[in-house]
């Protein structure tokens, strides 16, 4: 076998003028006109009060489009298996971090510290939802929403259990900002089970391919997914919007893409 | 259940030296390489698991774009005990597109960053010195240079979960193989010195002015440390007699809190039990444990209640923290190394730095090498946020 194949069992995103599946999923549809609103974001529902008022922008997009696609799903957070990924963590903590190394004075805080691993999110997805499942935390630069999914996708298939996937992106401030240019937050969430539970479920079936990635034939849209990596998951969005069967391919590394087709049951 | 993982070659270089030979060497003589020393402008109390020479050590020509301290680490790893040759002759067997690269990390190259920082421009904040943070501090960086050093086309990606990194991405090898899309995998971890991480321990007050005692009774934090660590791995059809397999793995959140664990290392059980259902194993077979043990008060202590209320307390097991210093998102591999080592070699080693042990631990904590076969042993990676990884590894019989 070569091919890997999941089910959809809800979906979640953020990102601007994309506010929750149901809102995002209009306006992936044709159905509503998109425009670049600022985002906005929930506060990161679950979490301890304390934590919550030091959430950054990762934790908070990994918590909106968590909980969104989990309410799509039905599912239960305590139980489900996770990946996270995304290519620069919490960036604003890490630009705060290099500034205080930088400093005469280098006492870095230790809540920036701890929030400054990859897995910073994860850790408070697992506290918020009492959550003792296998997570990981990944990153594959540009690539970073292909390698969540092949890595999801293959937690369901090898466990037999459904699994979370979270995608996020957020901004470095200047001057990291002028060196990687990531121009707005955007998160998406997927929830994936290894057997349809809704006959309208779409099935995936992922596989490694040199195809040249998919574009959206809107041009803000197409922006979007070329200048974030976790937007690179809008093509596929966008057929699951439109509860279309079809073929599309994610960027992933260099010359090589992840070609996923899209079944609705007829 | 997913198929057990054969090591076809693995190497490592830490503050013990590059390659197994002085590796072994250092178990062997129960030598530490934590040392009181300096190292670039960090003014704290503390000692460092350097890797010796790194500084001077120049990355091949065509992968300068990558140059940052990770990287050169990276590639002296993979330039000890033939590794080289052996993913060359994967390459042969399987192609270049079913290779994959998965390894771990925690900082990755952001030294560099740390250092263009110190130059910026003081009325603009912009860099007066170039930084190629694609190919230095990104995390993806070091599986984005070991895929280009190797010519490699399959899939690639960084995980990144603070200490237990370079351990979960044998279990992401083994799913991709499960799942057909792969026939081999690079994986392993680096990490290397930077201030982020001194300066970081050093304000959650884990860090020790001395070299680190793991399980010692007046333990009183970690020595940072940087290392390298690879597998080449493969499916088991040429697993001779005497070959290292990776035969289990588990992993699991701690749902606790974000910089200590659980108090009764619930998350921990978890990922040792997975790790021994998926190997089919009793906790009676294994027959050394390498402890995650980082030698701060509260994670030897709840290590400890987790491993001996699952194995009791007559199984030999020690951590090698106090040899190579903690080396975060490779800890994982390096010990997962030292594992594959101790069963070739039938040598549990002995702790180093660790005196007096602490009479409220249970486990049977090595002082000094116990030197009979291994079949099966363990190893235990925990980090930050909560991630539990532990794996099996075992000697193929003959």
């Amino acid at each position: 076998m070569s091919q890997l194949q999941v089910h959809v069992q809800g979906v979640g995103v953020y990102g601007p003028g994309l506010s929750g599946w149901q809102q995002a999923a209009e306006v992936l549809a044709g159905r509503m006109p998109f425009g670049m609103t600022p985002i906005s974001l929930p506060p990161a529902e679950a979490l301890p009060p304390a934590e919550r008022r030091r959430a950054g922008v990762s934790i908070k997009l990994a918590f909106a489009a968590g909980f969104d696609a989990i309410r799509q799903a039905g599912a239960d957070p305590a139980r489900l298996r996770s990946v996270f990924t995304s290519t620069g963590g919490d960036c604003d903590n890490c630009h705060a971090i290099l500034e205080t190394l930088a400093s005469a004075d280098r006492a870095v805080s230790p809540t920036r510290f701890h929030n400054s691993v990859h897995n910073a999110p994860s850790g408070y997805w697992g506290i918020a939802t009492a959550c003792r499942a296998t997570s990981t935390s990944l990153c594959a630069y540009d690539g970073s929403f292909a390698a969540g999914l092949l890595e999801a996708a293959s937690q369901v298939v090898s466990a037999g259990e459904a699994c979370l996937l979270l995608a996020y992106d957020s901004p470095y401030p200047d001057p990291l900002g002028q060196v990687r240019g990531i121009p707005y937050p955007f998160g998406v969430g997927l929830v994936l089970s290894p057997a349809p539970v809704a006959a309208h479920a779409a099935t995936l079936r992922l596989s490694l391919g040199r195809q040249e990635p998919s574009r959206l034939p809107d041009p803000a849209l197409e922006a979007m997914r070329h200048s974030v990596p976790a937007a690179r998951c809008l093509p596929l969005l966008q057929h699951l919007a439109q509860g279309r069967s079809g073929r599309v391919s994610l960027d992933y590394l260099d010359g090589m893409a992840l070609d996923v087709d899209i079944r609705y049951a007829a | 259940m997913p198929s057990p993982l054969h090591l076809s070659a693995y190497t490592m270089t830490s503050a013990l030296g590059a390659g197994l030979a002085p590796t072994l060497e250092a178990l062997r003589q129960q030598r530490s390489g934590v040392r009181s020393t300096r190292w670039e402008t960090v003014d704290l109390d503390t000692c460092l698991g350097e890797v010796q020479g790194l500084d001077d050590f120049r990355l091949r020509e065509d992968l300068a774009a990558f140059d940052c301290r990770n990287n050169r680490l990276a590639q002296w790893g993979l330039e000890q005990d033939d590794f080289v040759l052996a993913v060359r002759e994967a390459m042969q067997r399987h192609g270049a597109e079913r290779i994959g690269v998965f390894l771990g990390t925690s900082t990755s190259g952001i030294l560099s960053s740390e250092l263009a920082y110190r130059q910026r421009d003081a009325a603009t904040g912009a860099f007066t010195v170039p930084l190629d943070y694609q190919h230095t501090h990104n995390s993806y960086s070091v599986a984005d240079f070991v895929r280009s050093y190797f010519g490699l086309t399959g899939p690639a990606f960084v995980v990144s979960t603070a200490c237990s990194s370079s351990a979960k991405v044998f279990g992401n090898a083994q799913r991709l193989m499960d799942c057909g899309l792969i026939d081999a995998a690079i994986v392993g971890g680096v990490d290397s010195l930077c201030l982020t991480t001194l300066y970081g321990f050093n304000s959650l007050q884990l860090v020790s002015a001395r070299p680190c005692r793991p399980f010692d009774a007046g333990r009183d934090g970690i020595s940072i440390g940087e290392a390298a660590a690879f597998a080449l791995v493969e499916r088991t059809e040429r697993a001779a007699p005497g070959a290292i397999v990776m035969s289990g793995i588990g992993e699991s959140s701690d749902a606790h809190h974000m910089s200590s664990p659980h108090p009764e290392g619930l998350g921990a059980r978890a990922a040792m039990q997975q790790a021994l259902a998926m190997a089919g194993l009793q906790p009676s077979q294994i027959d050394y444990i390498n402890l995650h043990g980082t030698a701060t008060p509260s994670n030897d202590a709840a290590e400890d209640k987790a491993v001996s209320a699952m194995f009791g307390t007559a199984t030999p097991s020690s951590s090698t923290k106090g040899h190579t210093g903690h080396t975060l998102g490779a800890a994982g591999g390096i010990e997962a190394v030292i594992c594959a080592l101790a069963l070739q070699h039938g040598l549990a080693p002995g702790g180093c730095g660790t005196e007096t042990l602490d009479p409220k631990l249970q486990s049977r904590y090595l002082l000094s090498n116990l030197e009979q076969p291994l079949r099966h042993v363990l190893s235990n990676s925990f980090g930050f946020g909560g991630s539990n990884c532990s794996m099996v590894l075992s000697r193929v019989e003959a």
